[in-house]
């Protein structure tokens, strides 16, 4: 009897699974990742198990360029492509509404349609709630109308994104947190430990079967780069409410300190990520969702990019414009947080989490 | 582009190990290097690419390795599985050679990783290369092609054109002529051959599976036996083990290999049980039972095991077929379910009470069966049943060329001047029989790089 690669194969977690088993007879990735040390603990592979798994998985593809039965090998291994499909799967299965979680996750043009909707809002909110008197950005638009549109537009997303990761947790059987949990997948995100090849060489992202550090050093800026432009935006918040120091701050600010660089970082970040994306084998990810996927790094690149456009056009009469278009921006990301790839930063921490390896 | 008529400094024949290998050392001594690859880029790399270690021997710590192993203990290990058949210089070249091997492989890109789960035994004297042996394959051609060697897939090479005791030029099987100072045979075995190896073994080989590559003909092997080179090794033998017998036909590799036959009952198409299941233990077992396969009426076997023995070996790739009585997992092997549970009865019947340990020849055996099962024999009486299929599955062939010290060929009439060879196709010297895991590739990685030093320094 061949091997028939199609008779079990009926969903994502089943090719997954079917793949996985191969890789439990070889063991030969073993270094690459969390994934496979991970594969071997199993006691066994019941759908949460592989949604771990998948999780897991960061996509580096060291294990798809080392693979002896790569296609066209009829064992047809193509791990990352099989992980990123369940990860996918996950991402929309758990989240609610579903339907729009498929929608974004799929389609570029869907998130442009919901940037051009962000325009839209912010265009109207200033047109009609010119305030009387304010400073700097408060003059366009005032403290109070920004704190109505956006504190609802973070705080329901994140509820969103919290109700889901709460029930794949529970598919997953993550188990009670503790402390250690916390800083060991911090130790791992922040370094982006499972995209250096499990030896520092790196990933196979975009050079095929060579090893480059690229796609690490991309996301790593797109990282810190958010995390410092978030952080500006909170202790501008403290600023505002804890020390009554409202903007708008100047350069040597800790809202600036934190803002200006973080969006170059990111800027620079998203464009690499990106340049990348474009040279990398769209088959060996979730290939159905390149579009949705692309649409969002450039999203992000687009709110970074406007904010600095925004910070470099200070005092001039582009400002109003390019608040509008900038908050639009950041509008739309907040709101697709739970619905597009964003998502995925929060399942790869729990499942870095989930992770807890004996000894 | 150059000139088809400017001979190449060295030509290498094969797109393995031992070719990279000699390739990388014939480059960086300066020589202009062609590496002739018969497959597609996709198929790269031959057997070793299926290969996810190296012996090594090493005086203390040394990369992943752990603790010490000596000559004389790696040279013991290799005595034992080959019974002596061996030929001391070249395997002692060989060991030696691994210590200084090791580094010299990392620094041309490969990377090793600590001893598999599962592997631990190999932990002191195999280092195992991280992402196997097709990462390790693709780090030599990354690193052959930036020391500027040219590269040609699909380059099948049928003739090595040999004159007065010197090499001319290789015909490929295209009829184009590759002219070249110095060549390197690095082509592996011949197993890939069924016709070959049904003349050599009988046409029972017909019904063997080839667990690497396709594409070891053994055209090359043939064309120089052919014209008087001197040859090693057993014509009529290769290195088979028992694999699942749903494995692809080629290139099905390790993830075919099982690990049951100590914790369960072997039986051939007819029912009958043909030989202790609890004899010895790894590695030697593994060849045994490849053997004993090939001996069965239609080279097909058995194994049964029951719900106590699963969990006890590596997974296999392929489920089990699995049912809740012996008779039934019987018709579902497509044997005959009553003589398969006659088989197991009269097996149980012969169990003896004992402490059953897994990892080790624990004593506990039949008693007045015939053959017995000398260890591990617990009744399998505990559904539900399992069962998998056993075919031989050949790993490499034997036969090879015979080389100095140095690699070079040797003819009737002394040694070939500018022939080299290293790999499977010279393996036969070291290795007469058995095998020793992890053995292969220092054959390939020492003998490669002699090679390529050697056919580099005849060149320039
Ligand atoms: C499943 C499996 C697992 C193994 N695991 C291990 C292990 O863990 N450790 C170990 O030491 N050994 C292992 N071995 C043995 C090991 O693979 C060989 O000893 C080793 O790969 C031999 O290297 P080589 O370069 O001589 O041959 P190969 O790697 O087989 O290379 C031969 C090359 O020659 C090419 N070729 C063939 N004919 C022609 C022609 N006419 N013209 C041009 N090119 C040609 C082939 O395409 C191929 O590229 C394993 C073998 C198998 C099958
Ligand atoms: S990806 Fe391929 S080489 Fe890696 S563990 Fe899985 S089967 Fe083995
Ligand atoms: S793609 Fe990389 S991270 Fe994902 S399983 Fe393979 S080796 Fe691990």
């Amino acid at each position: 009897m061949p091997y028939d690669t199609t008779a079990t194969a009926a969903t994502a977690t089943d090719e997954a699974r079917r793949q996985l088993e191969i890789c439990n007879a070889c063991r030969y990735c073993e270094g690459y990742c969390d994934v496979f040390p991970a594969l071997t603990r199993l006691s066994q592979m019941d759908p949460g198990a592989i949604s771990h798994l998948a999780s897991l998985c960061h996509n580096c593809r060291g294990c798809y360029y080392a693979c002896q039965y790569s296609p066209p090998h009829e064992f047809a291994l193509n791990l990352p492509a099989a992980l990123a499909e369940v990860r996918q799967q996950d991402w929309e299965d758990f989240a609610r509404p579903q339907a729009v979680a498929r929608l974004f996750h799929r389609s570029g043009l869907a998130l442009a349609a919901a940037l051009v909707a962000g325009f839209a809002v912010l265009f109207a909110a200033i047109a009609a709630l010119r305030p009387e008197s304010g400073e700097g950005f408060y003059a366009t638009l005032s403290h109070n109308a920004m704190v109505a549109i956006f504190a609802p537009a973070f705080v329901l997303p994140l509820l969103a994104v919290g109700l889901s990761l709460r029930a794949w947790w529970q598919a997953i059987e993550g188990g009670p947190v503790r402390w250690a949990d916390v800083t060991r997948a911090a130790r791992a995100a922040g370094r982006m430990r499972n995209l250096d090849g499990g030896q520092g060489q790196g990933c196979n992202f975009e050079k095929e079967d060579r090893y480059s550090d690229a796609r690490r050093w991309a996301h790593q800026a797109t990282l810190w780069g958010f995390l410092m432009c978030f952080a500006a935006t909170s202790v501008a918040t403290l600023m505002h409410y804890g020390l009554n120091w409202p903007a708008p701050y100047g350069f040597w600010s800790p809202p600036k300190l934190l803002g200006v660089p973080g969006g170059i970082l990111l800027c620079i970040g998203t464009g690499w990520l990106m340049a990348l994306k474009l040279r990398a084998d769209p088959d060996l990810g979730a290939a159905r969702v390149w579009g949705g996927e692309m649409g969002f790094v450039a999203l992000l690149f687009f709110v970074s990019a406007t904010g600095l456009a925004l910070y470099a056009a200070t005092g001039t009469a582009a400002v109003p414009a390019l608040l509008a278009i900038h908050l639009g921006a950041v509008l739309a990301f907040f709101l697709l947080t739970p619905y597009s790839k964003m998502v995925h930063g929060f399942y790869r921490f729990a499942a870095l989490m989930a992770d807890r390896r004996p000894g | 582009m150059t000139d088809p008529g400017t001979p190449w400094d060295v030509a290498i024949v094969g797109g393995g190990n031992a070719a990279l290998c000699a390739a990388i050392e014939a480059a960086e001594a300066g020589a202009r290097v062609i590496l002739l690859e018969a497959a597609p880029r996709h198929m790269r790399g031959g057997n070793s690419r299926h290969t996810r270690n190296f012996r090594c021997m090493h005086q203390g710590p040394l990369s992943v390795l752990t603790d010490t192993y000596g000559e004389d203990e790696y040279y013991d290990d290799l005595i034992r599985v080959t019974g002596g058949k061996t030929e001391p210089e070249l395997a002692r070249l060989a060991i030696r050679e691994s210590e200084s091997a090791l580094p010299w492989m990392e620094s041309h890109g490969v990377r090793f990783q600590p001893s598999l789960s599962g592997t631990l035994s190999l932990g002191r004297t195999n280092a195992f290369f991280l992402g196997g042996g097709k990462a390790l394959v693709n780090a030599y051609y990354a690193t052959v092609e930036d020391l500027g060697v040219t590269i040609r897939y699909e380059a099948k090479v049928a003739h090595v054109h040999i004159e007065s005791g010197a090499f001319r030029w290789l015909e490929l099987e295209s009829g184009e002529r590759i002219v070249a100072r110095a060549v390197v045979l690095a082509s592996g075995g011949f197993q890939a051959d069924l016709d070959w190896l049904a003349r050599a073994w009988g046409p029972a080989a017909r019904n063997f599976l080839i667990r690497g590559t396709p594409w070891n003909r053994g055209e090359v092997l043939r064309d120089m036996l052919d014209q008087g080179a001197e040859s090693v090794g057993d014509p009529t033998q290769c290195h088979a083990v028992a694999i699942d017998g749903r494995a692809p036909k080629f290139d099905g590799g390790i993830v075919t290999r099982l690990d049951c036959v100590p914790f369960s009952v072997v039986v051939n198409r007819d029912g009958a049980r043909f030989h202790d299941e609890g004899q010895d233990v790894w590695p030697k077992r593994y060849a045994i039972w490849g053997r004993l396969v090939a001996a069965q009426p239609d080279q097909v076997a058995y194994a049964v095991i029951d719900a106590k023995a699963r969990g006890l070996f590596m997974p296999s790739v392929f489920p089990p077929e699995t049912a809740d009585t012996v008779e039934e997992l019987g018709t579902r092997l497509g044997i005959d379910g009553a003589h398969l549970a006659a088989t197991v009865d009269a097996y149980n019947a012969a169990c003896r009470p004992g402490t059953f340990h897994p990892t080790e020849l624990d004593g506990v055996a039949t008693e007045g069966l015939e053959p017995p099962k000398t260890n591990w024999a617990r009744p399998i009486d505990t559904p539900p049943y399992y069962g998998y299929t056993l075919r031989p599955g050949v790993t490499f062939t034997y036969l090879g060329l015979k080389v100095s010290p140095r690699a070079q060929v040797q003819s009737g009439h002394g040694p070939l001047t500018n022939v080299w060879a290293a790999g499977e196709i010279m393996a036969g010297s070291i290795l007469g029989q058995g095998y020793l895991a992890g053995f292969g590739m220092t054959i390939g990685t020492v003998f490669g790089r002699i090679a390529g030093q050697e056919a580099a320094a005849h060149a320039l």
